[in-house]
């Protein structure tokens, strides 16, 4: 079974605890501006949104990389950068269209999420659930359970 | 180690910056945060010193626990001499600042002297530069905040800075640091303004990477984020309504101060409860609360975003504050509403807003107005002399002199007095509900004995969160107790006075109490600092903190007649309630209290205390 984060932005409460989680894992250090997943406030209507790589099937960064430093990890569609092949060149930081591959001025290389080999490190901190870490064909199981739940069990 | 080991000493008469080693025999003996701060300041400046002049210093200080993923650890708190009170102050506030300094790698920013004209503090990590800011001199907090982050072209920047309240020298005025979150009490602000000090904004990428025992840290810390998920305070009450989950619990005990403390309950307090937050409104249907919003690693998540409704009077020519902001905390819907008996849901919205906004404490503020609500109504204070027609329960008395107060126009100046100052000018210093100066948060000290003497002995003027008895005598945490005896209370008030003095210090919230016992933030301790650190040291150390301050005030001049509570809590009874017919009883526990701290009979600790706690 194939394994995929899943974000519910409704259950955020930017804690952060999933970027100091983040930053743990990849560098043993609490360091938010090194997480490969981050949380944006948006003030004027109160939203916090976690956001970080989707592991696209089709990977943009994957297929731009000219020295093919972005490989699939099998075991669990992840597309991880190999730091001794990547040359730090950002064609990836452009050809993702989401602007989830991010250099790294201090390594010379670029980064993303990589599922952190199949145990993600923000899913397990994350509080409140809005980070989850489920199968991939039912990202959507939780919110059609809810409607069903509407549905079925219409309040008194 | 936890620590970054660093100090930042700013002196702002000669315009310099200047790196320090952290002392670590006192970060040892004190810790972090309120602790180690006020062990800096007591060492560096004269108890008897102006707090408005430049011979106060003005510390901002993290703790060893700022910045990692322990729960709450997110904290830091900013030490001074207050100008409210004349004694130690000590502000303690949450959101993101305060792990961003962690992470630019600084323990601790000391701030001296006064700049000739405005200036803001830039960090970004090593790069540390005093820069102009005349231009954001008569700015808001959020205009301040607003604007750094676009000059530096860097939103990601965190900003602790004052609003027109510091300025212009409101007593109570607050340091506001990520739009809604504040060092919110004694008056700090105003010493940052009197030092022409507008900001800190910081940007830090270092991180903390200098744990202890990173493991046994990862292992304990998700250990101890359990229990807080799994008790019905931290992992269900504060989540769910926010620390307003009190408003109808406190009331119903008869524990609700109202009207300057003239009654413990409040009719109106269901209308301004954490369940009318939730409730959708007549205007649009939709419910004055938004959602959740944690400080930095906070699990818990009491912190309001609210959205005030459009079509209200105060707000209805004012699109900038239809947004999303920060929503009523318990303190605030309690000191803008019961203490002036306002029942009006979103005129509180709206003061609460323009408190963050220009940075001004909503207790002793709210607690001030209170008191020229009484005096209104008494026919000292007329129409004229406030502008507006104030008897309690005028809604739009309060949000006109909200207006006023941030401003600092006409009688807003003496409001930003605060109530002691307001009352002993037009002759009625009974009328101040305060201690030191300082005004009472929102627990009536008839109806909950142990309050009482929290505010009495309360180092930094009248305040619940130094000992939150409220959680043993109300919330029976961790025993309960009778709210309406005084016995047990003094060793209460002191177990729990030191129990927080070393909370306050770790860089953790003091709401994990309700959850953690001091034996559960140990080993969290023992896995990030190097070195021993079992309960008896904890114990001691938070003995040693309280003293510490103690011994800061009577050297400024507190005695013993100055733990004491106004006569209305000792003459005038409850009038309904559980606690009806009852007096504060704080004469019988002060003596009691004094033995059991180690004191002499005029609050001063002993040669035996002093030595025992290496002090």
């Amino acid at each position: 079974m194939q394994k995929s984060l899943h974000i519910d932005p409704s259950k955020c409460t930017s804690c952060l605890q999933c970027e100091m989680a983040c930053s743990f894992e990849n560098y043993g250090v609490f360091n938010n501006s090194l997480s490969r997943i981050k949380v944006f406030e948006f003030h004027h209507t109160g939203a916090k949104v976690p956001y970080t790589c989707t592991q696209c099937d089709e990977a943009w960064c994957m297929h731009a990389c000219p020295v093919e430093a972005i490989k699939l990890d099998k075991t669990n569609g992840a597309k991880v950068v190999l730091e001794d092949v990547c040359v730090g060149c950002k064609v990836c930081t452009i050809a993702c269209p989401f602007g989830t591959v991010n250099y790294v001025a201090e390594t010379g290389k670029v980064q993303k999420c990589d599922l952190c080999g199949g145990d993600p490190a923000c899913a397990e901190a994350c509080p409140t659930g809005a980070i989850t870490y489920v199968d991939a064909n039912w990202t959507g199981l939780e919110r059609m359970r809810q409607w069903a739940d509407k549905l079925g069990n219409p309040s008194a | 180690m936890a620590w970054t080991r660093k100090i930042l000493r700013v002196n702002l008469t000669d315009r310099t910056c200047t790196s320090e080693p952290l002392n670590m025999e006192w970060a040892h003996d004190y810790l972090g945060q309120r602790g180690l701060a006020t062990k800096y300041l007591a060492s560096e400046i004269d108890p008897k010193v102006d707090p408005l002049s430049p011979d106060n210093k003005i510390i901002w200080a993290t703790g060893p626990l700022t910045g990692t993923m322990a729960s709450t650890g997110g904290r830091y708190s900013v030490v001074t001499k207050g100008p409210l009170t004349g004694a130690i102050a000590c502000s303690n506030s949450g959101g993101y600042f305060g792990a961003e300094l962690k992470f630019a790698g600084w323990d601790m920013v000391i701030i001296e002297g006064r700049a000739s004209s405005p200036v803001y503090l830039s960090i970004e990590n090593d790069k540390v530069e005093l820069r102009d800011a005349s231009h954001l001199w008569g700015k808001t907090v959020w205009e301040t905040e607003g604007q750094i982050k676009s000059e530096h072209q860097d939103p990601q920047i965190r900003v602790s800075c004052i609003g027109r309240t510091g300025e212009n020298g409101v007593l109570y005025a607050a340091i506001v640091n990520d739009l809604h979150r504040a060092a919110g009490r004694s008056g700090v602000g105003a010493v940052a303004g009197s030092k022409n000090l507008k900001a800190i904004a910081v940007r830090g990428t270092l991180g903390v990477g200098n744990i202890a025992n990173p493991k046994e840290f990862m292992k304990v810390t998700f250990e101890k984020k359990k229990i807080l998920k799994e008790n019905a305070v931290t992992g269900q009450g504060l989540p769910t309504y926010g620390t307003q989950v009190l408003m109808n619990v406190i009331n119903e005990i008869g524990a609700m101060p109202t009207r300057n403390h003239k009654d413990v309950q409040f009719e109106g307090a269901r209308k301004i409860s954490a369940e009318a937050m939730h409730e959708p409104r007549e205007s649009d249907g939709k419910a004055q609360l938004i959602n959740n919003q944690a400080c930095f690693g906070c699990t818990i998540a009491c912190g309001r975003i609210s959205k005030i409704d459009a079509t209200h009077y105060t707000v209805v020519n004012s699109p900038k504050y239809w947004g999303a902001s920060g929503g009523l905390e318990y303190e605030a819907a309690w000191a803008l509403g019961c203490a002036n008996g306002v029942d009006d849901l979103d005129a509180l919205q709206y003061a609460t807003m323009l408190c963050n906004e220009d940075g001004f404490d909503p207790i002793s503020f709210g607690a001030t107005i209170g008191a020229v609500m009484e005096l209104y109504e008494m026919g000292v204070l007329t129409k004229e002399e406030i502008g507006i027609e104030a008897p309690f329960g005028s809604a739009k008395a309060l949000t006109y002199l909200t207006e006023i107060t941030a401003r600092g126009e006409g009688f807003g100046k003496i409001i930003g007095l605060g109530s002691k100052r307001l009352c002993e000018k037009y002759g009625h210093p009974e009328l101040s509900m305060s201690v030191k100066g300082q005004e009472f948060p929102a627990y009536d000290a008839r109806a909950v004995q142990g309050m009482g003497l929290t505010y009495a002995t309360s180092n930094r003027g009248a305040c619940h969160l130094r000992s939150y008895t409220i959680s043993s005598e109300v919330l029976g945490i961790p025993v309960k107790t009778d709210p309406l005896t005084t016995e047990g209370k003094p060793a209460l008030v002191k177990a729990f006075q030191d129990a927080t003095a070393v909370v306050d210090s770790t860089g953790l919230c003091v709401f994990t109490t309700f959850a953690w016992a001091l034996s559960d933030i140990q080993p969290q301790l023992q896995a990030a600092c190097e070195g021993d650190w079992s309960m008896e040291k904890l114990d001691l150390m938070g003995e040693r903190i309280w003293n510490m301050e103690r011994q800061f005030n009577n050297a400024a001049g507190f005695t013993r007649k100055d733990d004491d509570l106004p006569a209305r809590l000792k003459t005038e009874a409850a009038k309904v309630g559980p606690a009806k017919g009852l007096v504060s009883g704080i004469d019988k526990m002060i003596p009691e209290y004094y033995d059991l701290r180690g004191w002499d009979t005029e609050g001063r600790p002993t040669a035996e205390t002093v030595a025992r706690l290496g002090l």
